[in-house]
C-alpha cells in the first residue's frame, strides 16, 4: 500500500511540475501525438486495405487467359475457346468484353463492360455511383459517349450499381454486347479475354500449363498472382508512406532526445534541492519514469485513437490525395476496421519505451552524484 | 480530487477506449458481412479483377493486368507520369520472371 501511495504522490508532483512548463509539455506532446497519429494511420489504412481487397479478390475468376500480340496484350478469337479444348478442373469459360473510355467532359477514365446477364437493352447502361456523382445524373438521365468513329451514341442510364460495392465499381458502365461492339468498332468473334473457373485451387498451376502449351500465344493471370500483387502494392505504399514519414520521425527523435535527455540548469537544481531536502536517488528515478509515462503514453493513446477513427470512420480522407493521384472518380468506401495486434505492439514498443528510457538515463547520472555539485 | 486521481482516470479512459476499439474490430466484420457478399457477387457476377482505387491512367486501373512495362507502353519514349504509377511496384507476376 505505501508503494502505490508513495507512486501517487510522486505522480502528484511530477504532474505540478510539468504544469509549470505547460508550453513546453503541451508542445512535446502534440508533436508526439502527430507522429504515433500519422504511423498508426499508414498502418490500420494499409493492414485493412490489404486485407479487405484479400477477402474480396478471392471472388475474382481463377485465370483470365489474354493474348499477346508483339509483348502487348490484344483482343482473343472466340475460336480460342473451342481451341483450348477440355481441360479437366475448368467447371466454366466464357469470354469478357471490356473496354476504357476517356470521358472529356470531366476528364474521367470509365472501364465500359458487358454484362450478359443485366438484360440491358442496346440504349441502355448501369455506371457505377462515382460517375452518377461526377457528371451529376441520375437513373432515367441520358449519357453520351464518343464511338470510334465519331459517331454521339445516347444511352439511358437504367439504374445505378449498389454504393457499397463502390470499391470495385466507382467507374464501371455496363452495357449490352451489341453497344460495346457499335461503341469501340469491336467486330464479332473475338473478346477482351477469357476467363475459366477452377472447382480445385490446386490444380491452377497445371491447367495455367496447359493452357499456354495449347494456346502459346497467351498468357494466363492466375487469382493468387491478383492477390500477391495487391498484398504487394499496399505494402509497398506502406513502405514508401514510411520513408517520407521517416525525416518527421527523425526531426522528432532529435527533439524528443534533446528534451528528455538535456538537462536544463533548472532541471538540475531541482533534483539537487529535491536530494538535499532527503529524497533519495530512487525517488528522483521514479519520479521522472512518471514523467516518461505521462507524455508517452498519453501521446500513444491520443495518436493511436485519432488514428483509428481517422482510418475507420472518416474514411481515410488524408490519404485520400495519395491514392487518388490525378484521378477524377474515386470511390467512398468505408474499410472494415481490422488490427493487427503485433503491428500495435510494435507501434507501442518504438514510441513509449524509447522515450521512457531517455528520461530516465540522463537523470540517473545526475540524481547519483552529491547534491552540492549538482546545485553549484 | 488529486492530480494524479486525474491522470490515471485519463489514462484509464483512453486504455479504455484502446480495447473498445479492439471489440470494434469484431462488430465492424458482422456489419461488414452484407456490403462484402454482395461486393464478392458483383465481382464474381463481372469476373473482376481489380479494385476501382487508381482510375487515374488504364495500366493503373488494372494493375493485375498489366506488363511489366506498362509505365512505358504508350509509346516507347515515354515517361511515366501519373502519381499512382511513381508509387507503384510492378505486377508480381511479371516481377519474378
Amino acid at each position: 500500500m505505501s508503494f502505490i501511495r508513495r507512486q501517487r504522490y510522486l505522480v502528484d508532483y511530477i504532474l505540478s511540475s510539468m504544469l509549470r512548463r505547460k508550453g513546453k509539455n503541451f508542445g512535446l506532446m502534440l508533436v508526439y501525438s502527430l507522429i504515433v497519429f500519422m504511423l498508426a494511420s499508414v498502418m490500420l489504412f494499409t493492414h485493412a486495405l490489404k486485407q479487405e481487397m484479400g477477402l474480396l479478390l478471392q471472388a475474382s475468376p481463377e485465370i483470365i487467359l489474354q493474348r499477346m500480340v508483339a509483348g502487348r496484350h490484344d483482343f482473343i478469337p472466340e475460336t480460342y475457346l473451342e481451341k483450348m479444348g477440355r481441360i479437366r478442373g475448368v467447371t466454366e469459360r466464357k469470354g469478357r468484353l471490356w473496354g476504357y473510355l476517356y470521358d472529356p467532359s470531366v476528364k474521367a477514365n470509365y472501364t465500359l463492360m458487358v454484362a450478359e446477364d443485366q438484360a440491358l437493352d442496346a440504349t441502355e447502361v448501369i455506371i457505377g455511383s462515382a460517375i452518377a456523382r461526377a457528371r451529376g445524373i441520375v437513373p432515367g438521365d441520358y449519357i453520351t459517349f464518343r464511338s470510334f468513329d465519331g459517331e454521339s451514341y445516347s444511352f439511358q442510364i437504367k439504374s445505378l450499381l449498389d454504393h457499397e460495392t463502390e470499391i470495385v465499381s466507382a467507374d464501371l458502365v455496363l452495357l449490352n454486347r451489341k453497344a460495346y461492339r457499335a461503341l469501340f468498332g469491336v467486330g464479332e468473334g473475338v473478346y477482351t479475354d477469357i476467363v475459366l473457373s477452377v472447382s480445385n485451387a490446386r490444380e491452377v498451376p497445371k491447367i495455367a500449363e496447359k493452357l499456354v502449351q495449347r494456346l502459346p500465344d497467351t498468357r494466363p493471370i492466375l487469382k493468387q498472382e491478383v492477390l500477391r500483387t495487391y498484398d504487394a502494392i499496399f505494402s509497398w505504399r506502406q513502405g514508401i508512406l514510411f520513408v517520407l514519414l521517416a525525416g518527421a520521425i527523425m526531426a522528432f527523435v532529435i527533439f524528443a532526445w534533446d528534451k528528455a535527455s538535456g538537462l536544463s540548469a533548472e532541471e538540475k537544481r531541482e533534483i539537487g534541492i529535491l536530494k538535499s531536502i532527503g529524497w533519495e536517488t530512487s525517488d528522483v528515478l521514479h519520479m521522472k519514469f512518471w514523467e516518461g509515462a505521462v507524455v508517452s503514453l498519453l501521446s500513444f493513446f491520443i495518436g493511436y485513437l485519432f488514428a483509428y477513427l481517422h482510418v475507420f470512420y472518416a474514411s481515410a480522407s488524408l490519404f485520400e490525395p495519395v491514392l487518388k493521384g490525378w484521378a477524377v472518380l474515386y470511390p467512398q468506401f468505408q474499410l472494415i476496421p481490422s488490427v493487427d495486434g503485433l503491428q500495435v505492439a510494435t507501434l507501442f514498443f518504438f514510441t513509449v519505451f524509447p522515450y521512457v528510457v531517455a528520461t530516465i538515463i540522463p537523470i540517473w547520472q545526475v540524481a547519483i552524484t552529491d547534491p552540492d555539485a549538482v546545485m553549484r | 480530487m488529486r492530480k494524479s486521481d486525474h491522470f490515471f482516470i485519463l489514462l484509464l479512459t483512453m486504455a479504455t477506449l484502446f480495447l473498445v476499439s479492439l471489440v470494434d474490430t469484431a462488430r465492424g466484420v458482422a456489419e461488414s458481412t452484407v456490403r462484402m457478399d454482395r461486393t464478392r457477387s458483383l465481382i464474381s457476377q463481372l469476373g473482376l479483377s481489380d479494385p476501382a482505387l487508381f482510375t487515374e491512367a488504364r495500366y493503373t486501373r488494372h494493375l493485375s493486368q498489366a506488363d511489366l512495362h506498362s509505365a512505358f507502353q504508350d509509346h516507347p519514349m515515354a515517361m511515366e507520369h501519373f502519381p499512382s504509377g511513381s508509387l507503384l511496384m510492378p505486377p508480381q507476376h511479371e516481377a519474378g520472371k
